[in-house]
């Protein structure tokens, strides 16, 4: 459960003097180009404030220099922020002293670095269980659990080899390992997988999507790579010279782009290669339990003004679907014979793969997380409209 | 006209004496102490070394050369130690090498903590390096003055120079090796909440260990450098037996007694050099 919110954030690099008279000038409004030029100092982040969910995927994506790895860099302060404020769950983290900031970042935070960041004299489970170490957890336990996060990113049999015996794609599931192993609310990825080969890269990405159904993170995932930005992210942020130019869903970015820079940067994006079924699915659907008395029910959905609802599990598993004209005829006590239960569709299939799902049917469709979460609906004309645009 | 103006000489000598004559007139304890402390480390290493049997180190620098390198090298380095017991410097060896092996430890000892606090430190690095390219410029022999000064004749002043003039290298290789530890590791060290001394002993000292090593492998080769020249203020040992031949001009026994350093030397130098390659391949 983490949200991150983000306040006039700048990050100002130089001599502590210079970077003082540039902070000045910034509140006098000139152009930060001069600045940088006359106080010899880099402005990497100028103003930047945003908001990110809970557990939402959040893409940054911006040319080398635009202040992404900054901006990432400051979420778990290893970069000092000049001004502004960071709030986690609304708790203020630029102002933590040296105690409570060891904590923020052995309990709530964990990043993968680009270029693996592995401690090249430690074995894969010694470089897994790192974190864990460090807080002081007991060699027995934090075994365990690296053997665990070691399975669940795929590198079983692995374990006591030494990170140079092992593939770039290889090391990078060991960062990512390191990095969830530690049960982290919020999870950094800085380019992670930039340095890979394109085959290695597109597994990797769906393994990442597939692996966040499971773990429940809010994600902060940085690329320069506008193909990847849309396929991992729910939102995305487009950034340049330090600022944000757009932030939205990427539906929002085609179907209204800021200004030209933006149209120039999604000019190469495929839309059928990156649109998935998350991307465009109708949330806020109205929710029943199988064991609700069939009356009640009915009064949901009357409230809702809605006709069709769906039955979830208490974890919010999806069951079917109920029709309200089908139970408003009926006269027993529960709506369990009226229960239909329609295929679901996974939230990471592309939305190319399933023009055959509404070949002949019209009604909105259900999604699911590969962990059978009920997730929303998608809607065919909503689907149209986005490959059509 | 060309010469220096005479009403500008103004000579520090005369300065630095009455400071040594001060440090000595009213220090005298300390240094009494540490030189009873030299002499105890001293007399206790030799009796180690010495109670070695001959053939036991010509085994194991066998082994050693076979393991680091090849049945060849082991072979060609037990030849040389070999050479050194034919020549009947072997005691002298034992003597030379006590010398050496404190001056490397009693460097580390020092060195490393020093290295670690200028890596951490930027005012302390703003002080130390003209300091240490000062001490690797400064001639040799200057090192003796202030020893034989302090500690009088023999063995203790010997070891003092000889650590003096060898700590430097291990100083500058061990910051250079934790201020070179790869950005990102130390970000994802970091990145975990490591406090500083787990950075240090988990992360930077293991992934400097190489570079720390080829500092400790430069510190024994400028002791062996050192421990000849520091047989001028009467440490015996090789450089005593070169003193010797220098004195009576005999040709023969300086050139035999200088193979004998410069074989020992190398043994010293494969040996642990082969010990940094191992570490470098385990890195």
């Amino acid at each position: 459960m983490a949200s991150i919110q983000i306040n006039h954030l700048s990050k100002i690099f130089g001599q502590p003097k210079a970077v003082e008279k540039a902070v000045q000038m910034l509140k006098e409004n000139k152009d930060p180009k001069e600045i940088g030029l006359e106080t010899n100092t880099t402005i990497a982040l100028n103003d930047v404030s945003f908001t990110i969910e809970d557990q939402e995927l959040f893409v940054i994506v911006g040319l080398s220099g635009s202040g992404k790895s900054t901006l990432i860099r400051c979420l778990n302060l290893l970069n000092q922020p000049t001004l502004g404020e960071i709030l986690i769950d609304g708790q203020e983290i630029t102002q933590l002293k040296k105690q409570e900031l060891r904590e923020y970042r052995r309990k709530r935070v964990s990043m993968v670095f680009q270029h693996f960041g592995l401690l090249s004299h430690r074995s894969i489970v010694k470089n897994v269980e790192y974190g864990l170490e460090i807080q002081g957890v007991d060699k027995e336990t934090r075994t365990q659990k690296a053997y665990e996060t070691i399975e669940i990113v795929g590198l079983k049999g692995w374990e006591t080899k030494k990170p140079h015996q092992l593939s770039g794609g290889m090391k990078q599931r060991v960062g990512l390992a390191r990095a969830i192993v530690t049960e982290p609310e919020i999870l950094l990825m800085d380019e992670p997988y930039s340095a890979l080969d394109p085959l290695i890269r597109r597994e990797m990405q769906n393994e990442l999507l597939t692996l966040e159904d499971y773990i429940n993170r809010t994600i902060v995932f940085i690329t320069h790579d506008m193909n990847e930005a849309f396929k991992m992210g729910d939102r995305i942020a487009l950034m340049k010279d330090g600022k944000i130019v757009q932030i939205g869903t990427p539906q929002e970015f085609f179907s209204k782009p800021a200004d030209d820079y933006v149209i120039d940067f999604i000019a190469d994006v495929d839309k059928t290669q990156i649109f998935k079924a998350r991307n465009i699915l109708r949330k806020d659907q109205l929710l029943v339990r199988l064991n609700e008395p069939r009356q009640d029910i009915l009064e949901k959905m009357d409230e809702a003004k809605v006709d069709v609802c769906y039955v979830v599990d208490d974890k919010n598993g999806y069951l079917g679907q109920l029709n309200r004209d089908k139970i408003a005829k009926s006269r027993m006590k529960t709506v369990e014979k009226f229960v239909v239960h329609i295929e679901p569709i996974l939230r990471n299939t592309y939305l190319k793969d399933l023009w055959n799902r509404f070949e002949n049917y019209d009604e909105n469709l259900p999604v699911v997380d590969s962990k059978g979460k009920f997730r929303g609906v998608l809607s065919k004309d909503d689907m149209i409209s986005v490959l059509a645009s | 006209m060309f010469n220096f103006p005479e009403q500008l000489i103004y000579k520090i000598s005369d300065f630095i004496d009455i400071g040594v004559d001060w440090v000595l007139s009213n220090m005298r304890g300390i240094f009494d102490f540490i030189r009873l402390i030299i002499l105890n480390i001293f007399d206790g290493t030799e009796f180690l070394l010495s109670a070695i049997p001959w053939w036991a180190y010509l085994i194991i620098l066998f082994v050693a050369g076979w393991r680091l390198y090849s049945i060849k090298t082991g072979i060609s380095l037990t030849l040389m130690l070999f050479a050194i017991g034919m020549f009947g410097l072997w005691d002298m060896m034992i003597y030379t090498l006590v010398i050496v092996v404190i001056s490397v430890v009693v460097s580390i000892l020092i060195g490393l903590p020093i290295g670690i606090l200028m890596a951490k430190s930027k005012r302390l690095e703003k002080i130390l390096k003209p300091i240490l390219d000062g001490m690797q410029t400064m001639p040799s022999f200057v090192y003796l003055i202030p020893a034989v000064m302090l500690f009088g004749i023999g063995k203790v002043p010997a070891v003092f120079a000889t650590t003096i003039y060898a700590i430097a290298p291990l100083i500058r290789l061990t910051y250079l090796g934790i201020t070179n530890v790869n950005k990102e590791v130390v970000e994802a060290g970091l990145s975990f909440g490591s406090t500083p001394m787990q950075m240090l002993v988990k992360i930077e000292l293991p992934q400097a260990v190489s570079t720390i090593m080829t500092g400790v492998n430069q510190t024994t080769m400028m002791a062996m450098a050192m421990v000849v020249i520091a047989s001028m203020i009467g440490a015996d040992g090789i450089g005593g037996e070169v003193l010797i031949a220098i004195r009576r001009l005999e040709v023969g026994r300086g050139i035999q007694a200088g193979l004998a350093i410069v074989f020992l030397a190398i043994i010293l130098d494969r040996v642990m050099q082969g010990v940094v390659k191992k570490f470098e391949r385990s890195v």
